[in-house]
């Protein structure tokens, strides 16, 4: 039963990030991401990482699945949009993905990632544990963090700010 | 006590290679994307589902090898990611702004 399901959520994943990076619209690219977003949750899960499996759904399928989605409505972008690589372009593209599949697989199927534990802690993947590893020993990188999120905000705002020298050229060409 | 045997079978029957081999695929199709496609938006989407196959291993090694750190670090991958890609969206609404597209071959200038 558990095996099933592992296999049908990567097979769901695997299909829906193949069909992702094919399809010509962006906008379906997103949802096809969701789905992909969605069964790697499923997969936290199963691997007793609830916390993980909350904040993956609610960080990625809520907040930037959401973020592209507005940008793509923002731009005005939901029709297909025909910039095609060349057809030798992209052989190479999914030649070297493929290598790269086949070199990784190949390197790591003889390795010994050691035997399955004999006691597996049940609580390694809910909140009161991992909230006791995030302030005790991960205390100042989890701080650093909130000063990172600080500083991607203020740069945003930079980026997207209208030139204030442009506005008043654009005001005189009017005037 | 009846539910941690349950959990035991579970990790027995799907073996850690199985994750590892699962995340190199996942891993490989978003490299491919980026390789593939000219669309900047496109490019993000591959790019998450990369940090994406990177966390499902770390959250899987975490797990088999009883250590919650490796979940505290997928934790700080989504931080990063989460910045990573709202700093990404808004350097391509500023792009778009400048020269239409969002074609990443527009800013080939970048090369001289």
């Amino acid at each position: 039963m558990t095996e099933v399901l592992f296999y049908s959520l990567a097979a769901i994943s695997i299909i829906s990030s193949i069909l992702m990076i094919f399809h010509k619209n962006a906008m379906y690219s997103v949802l096809y991401l969701l789905i992909c977003f969605f069964s790697v949750a499923g997969l936290f899960v199963m691997l007793n990482a609830q916390f993980l499996a909350v904040v993956h759904v609610i960080v990625y399928a809520g907040a930037i699945m959401v973020l592209f989605l507005y940008v793509i409505m923002f731009l005005n972008m939901s029709t297909p949009i025909t910039i095609r690589k060349s057809k030798l372009v992209m052989g190479i593209a999914v030649f070297t993905g493929l290598l790269l599949c086949f070199v990784l697989t190949t390197a790591l199927w003889s390795t010994d990632f050691g035997s399955n534990p004999a006691i597996v802690d049940q609580n390694i993947g809910l909140a009161s544990t991992l909230g006791k590893v995030l302030f005790k020993e991960f205390l100042i990188p989890f701080e650093v963090s909130s000063v990172l999120f600080l500083s991607a905000m203020v740069g945003i705002v930079i980026f997207n700010k209208k030139d204030v020298k442009d506005e008043i050229d654009i005001k005189n060409n009017h005037g | 006590m009846n539910n941690m045997a349950g959990l035991q079978d579970q990790l027995r029957l799907v073996p850690l290679e199985h994750y590892v081999f699962l995340c190199i695929v996942l891993f490989c199709i978003g490299m491919t994307g980026v390789l593939l496609r000219r669309n900047l938006i496109n490019v993000f989407l591959s790019i998450e589902l990369m940090l994406n196959s990177v966390n499902l291993l770390a959250v899987a090694f975490s797990v088999y090898h009883n250590d919650p750190n490796g979940q505290a670090f997928v934790f700080f991958v989504m931080v990063v990611a989460a910045a990573e890609v709202a700093v990404g969206l808004a350097m391509l609404v500023m792009i778009y702004r400048n020269v239409r597209t969002v074609d990443i071959n527009a800013l080939n200038q970048l090369k001289w």
